[in-house]
């Protein structure tokens, strides 16, 4: 883990992983939309302690941008071994639940755009037999609730959709991390209600660090609580779980 | 990338507002909004939406009572935005966003043999929160305050967008800002001067004293010598001043490593008697014996001499739910006889809290027009927040500041009263015209009684 492409540098979780790879000293290739924000965030990352940052301005959720972006990658950052996907859209259940335009257009962001780039990416650390992919996906993913079944759907896509690549992968030797977060305190939550427990960013990005540094696990939650969390709510039958007002 | 909430990027339009509290967690007031940029570019359009006098930018709370509160109104939470922008390696002129804290910065910057020219007793509080309280520190006797080392800062205001202030631009407005509390308009930017150390070290010395005039002696004796001073008294021990003097100066050419250390969490507010004024009693007397004990001359981390507060997350917690409040006020040291009739009614009281801190401030002039740093002698005190008898009994302590002319700090402050604010900072009238007319603070309206 010394040459991270993140996918989707300005998000609320990315912006504290990247600070922690800085810190470690690594190279960093960030790719986002928007090159006043990327601007700031190579100075700022490169004065906290990271080799190299080179950035590379384009809309991951379009797909006919991906191969503009692994072109860049390739031209500048050809031995990576880390590409960390940290981007991803959350509507408002209430909208997205009436509209077929926002829900296609979450799942294009979260599960189809997201799939597409890490397809190509894939591709080229399969060639080079190692190296690591890692997602931020989410609990919501794990079981479709009334209140972010639509989010929750598109991550639960990316989800599965990992645990096959990690398998094709695996005789490359390239590893697959699957990140589940609980609800973090980003601007995407900003708006959820204030009875929601939110996770401090910098906890959650130390682990998915500590992720991308060991040989381990597979999937990782974060703040770890979320793996018995799930566990438990994974056990409640259906026929139950339709009534719960979750 | 598509990070944020759908259609409105950024605005953070809050429509479920967190309670927010300051460091005292006294007064408990309900904010009706809490806008959480997390880029520059979004800072406009807050600005733009808000009502007249509505808005007032937020850091990291660690102001004690309301100066970091707009009761009723909206906050504008700048602690997303802490980006470095420009570092100049051969001035150390660091460039930042107003949400950095000084724990960051400090981390940034003291591998690369940089520290920070003026520190506060915390490290978790912003570059702009630092501005705006125009905060001291155990230099101020050499360094003056945190506001004198940044030459220019670029301020966002609702009526006339980026004014970038400095001594050839803008120079009044500089000189509201720093200090200003946050109602001059948004820091976008600050230039802060920071200084060549070798390393994390201090090579400190401790010092018990038993009384006022002693403590002067050592105070006096060490400015020259040391770059650092500050003393702990035990607040029962009334005019005869009983404490522990701290100095220091940075330690030249140890590199030797050293590992930040991570504290204990307080996890929640215990009840509120296990403060009593038994426990507390205890605790000083044990602290000062302890001190006394190991007096001399030995080593420790910038992290242990500064911060010692800050290896305990939520340390505020200690007081109960009720919270707390700080007194510090200066006196002019001509005053001694005030200072002392001071020392008498806190010991008196009986309600005194750990660790009174006491430092005398130097002769620089202060670089704001509201700061709070004079000459004389400042102390620091905690009190829990008992109610009317609290209260009561810090009126009792205005007395003796108003009489000695003296001054509160309004980053400590959640209820002087407009007179004593009148007669301590009379040059607030002065203030008025460069207040940004979409600011506001609870503080503000309580001392001057504008909208």
């Amino acid at each position: 883990m010394n040459k991270v492409v993140v996918l989707g540098a300005t998000s609320g979780i990315a912006l504290e992983v990247q600070k922690q790879l800085a810190r470690r000293g690594c190279d960093l290739l960030l790719v986002a939309r928007s090159a006043e924000r990327l601007a700031a965030l190579q100075t700022d990352l490169q004065l906290r302690g990271a080799r190299r940052v080179l950035a590379h301005c384009a809309d991951l959720g379009a797909v006919s941008e991906h191969t503009g972006v692994l072109a860049f990658v390739s031209g500048t950052l050809p031995d990576f071994d880390t590409v960390l996907l940290t981007y991803g859209t959350m509507h408002d259940q209430v909208l997205a639940a009436r509209s077929v335009e926002a829900v296609i257009e979450e799942l294009r962001v979260d599960f189809v755009s997201a799939a597409a780039i890490l397809t190509l990416f894939a591709a080229d650390l399969e060639r080079r037999r190692g190296g690591c992919i890692a997602a931020i996906t989410s609990v919501a993913g794990e079981r479709g609730r009334r209140s972010n079944y639509v989010y929750g759907s598109a991550k639960g896509g990316l989800s599965l959709f990992l645990q096959g690549l990690r398998s094709r992968l695996h005789p490359a030797g390239v590893r697959v991390i699957t990140i589940k977060p609980g609800p973090v305190r980003t601007s995407m939550t900003d708006n959820l209600p204030t009875a929601v427990k939110l996770a401090d960013p910098r906890r959650v990005a130390a682990d998915i660090v500590r992720a991308l540094e060991r040989r381990s696990p597979d999937i990782l939650y974060t703040p770890p609580v979320w793996r018995l969390i799930m566990a438990v709510i994974r056990l409640i039958p259906e026929s139950l779980f339709k009534r719960l007002a979750l | 990338m598509r990070n944020l909430q759908s259609g409105s990027e950024g605005s953070a339009a809050a429509r479920a507002t967190p309670a927010v509290l300051s460091w005292g967690r006294y007064p408990q007031l309900h904010h009706r909004a809490l806008h959480k940029p997390a880029w520059r570019d979004q800072l406009p359009r807050v600005l733009e939406a808000a009502a007249p006098g509505s808005l007032l930018p937020f850091g990291l709370g660690r102001s004690y009572g309301d100066s970091c509160l707009n009761g009723g109104r909206e906050l504008l939470d700048c602690s997303r935005l802490d980006r470095v922008l420009a570092f100049d390696e051969t001035t150390g002129v660091v460039r930042c966003e107003a949400g950095l804290s000084l724990a960051d910065l400090v981390g940034i910057f003291l591998p690369k043999g940089w520290f920070l020219p003026v520190t506060p007793g915390t490290s978790l509080v912003t570059v702009g929160g630092a501005i705006a309280n125009d905060v001291h520190g155990k230099n101020h006797h050499c360094a003056g305050t945190f506001g004198a080392h940044v030459p220019r800062l670029a301020l966002l205001r609702s009526d006339s967008g980026l004014l970038v202030c400095d001594a050839a631009e803008h120079p009044d407005l500089l000189r509201a800002t720093i200090g200003g509390l946050g109602l001059t308009g948004v820091i976008a930017w600050a230039d802060i001067r920071l200084k060549r150390v070798d390393g994390p070290w201090i090579n400190n010395e401790s010092i018990p004293f038993r009384s006022l005039k002693t403590f002067l002696d050592l105070s006096h004796e060490s400015n020259e010598r040391f770059e650092y001073t500050v003393a702990w008294i035990d607040c029962f021990a009334g005019r005869n001043a009983r404490g522990i003097f701290f100095r220091g100066n940075h330690a030249a050419g140890d590199r030797q490593e050293f590992r930040p250390r991570h504290g204990p969490t307080v996890p929640f507010a215990p009840p509120g008697w296990l403060l009593n004024p038994w426990s507390i009693r205890a605790f000083n007397a044990t602290f000062y014996a302890l001190h006394a004990h190991k007096r001399g001359a030995g080593r420790e981390s910038y992290q242990a001499f500064f911060y010692p507060l800050d290896s305990i997350n939520d340390w505020n917690l200690l007081y109960g739910r009720h919270g707390f409040l700080q007194y510090q006020c200066v006196i002019p040291e001509q005053r001694l006889d005030a200072f002392e009739e001071l020392l008498e009614r806190i010991a008196r009281s009986g309600m005194g809290s750990f660790l009174g801190v006491l430092k005398q401030f130097g002769p620089a002039p202060p670089p704001g027009m509201l700061s709070f740093p004079r000459p004389g002698l400042t102390i620091a005190l905690d009190f829990p927040m008992r109610g009317e008898k609290t209260l009561s009994l810090m009126r009792s302590f205005d007395e003796v500041v108003r009489q000695s002319g003296g001054a509160l700090y309004p980053a400590k402050d959640a209820r002087m009263s407009p007179e004593l604010f009148e007669v301590s900072y009379p040059q607030w009238r002065d203030f008025v015209p460069y207040l940004d007319p979409k600011m506001s603070s609870s503080f503000w309206r309580r001392v001057t009684g504008l909208g």
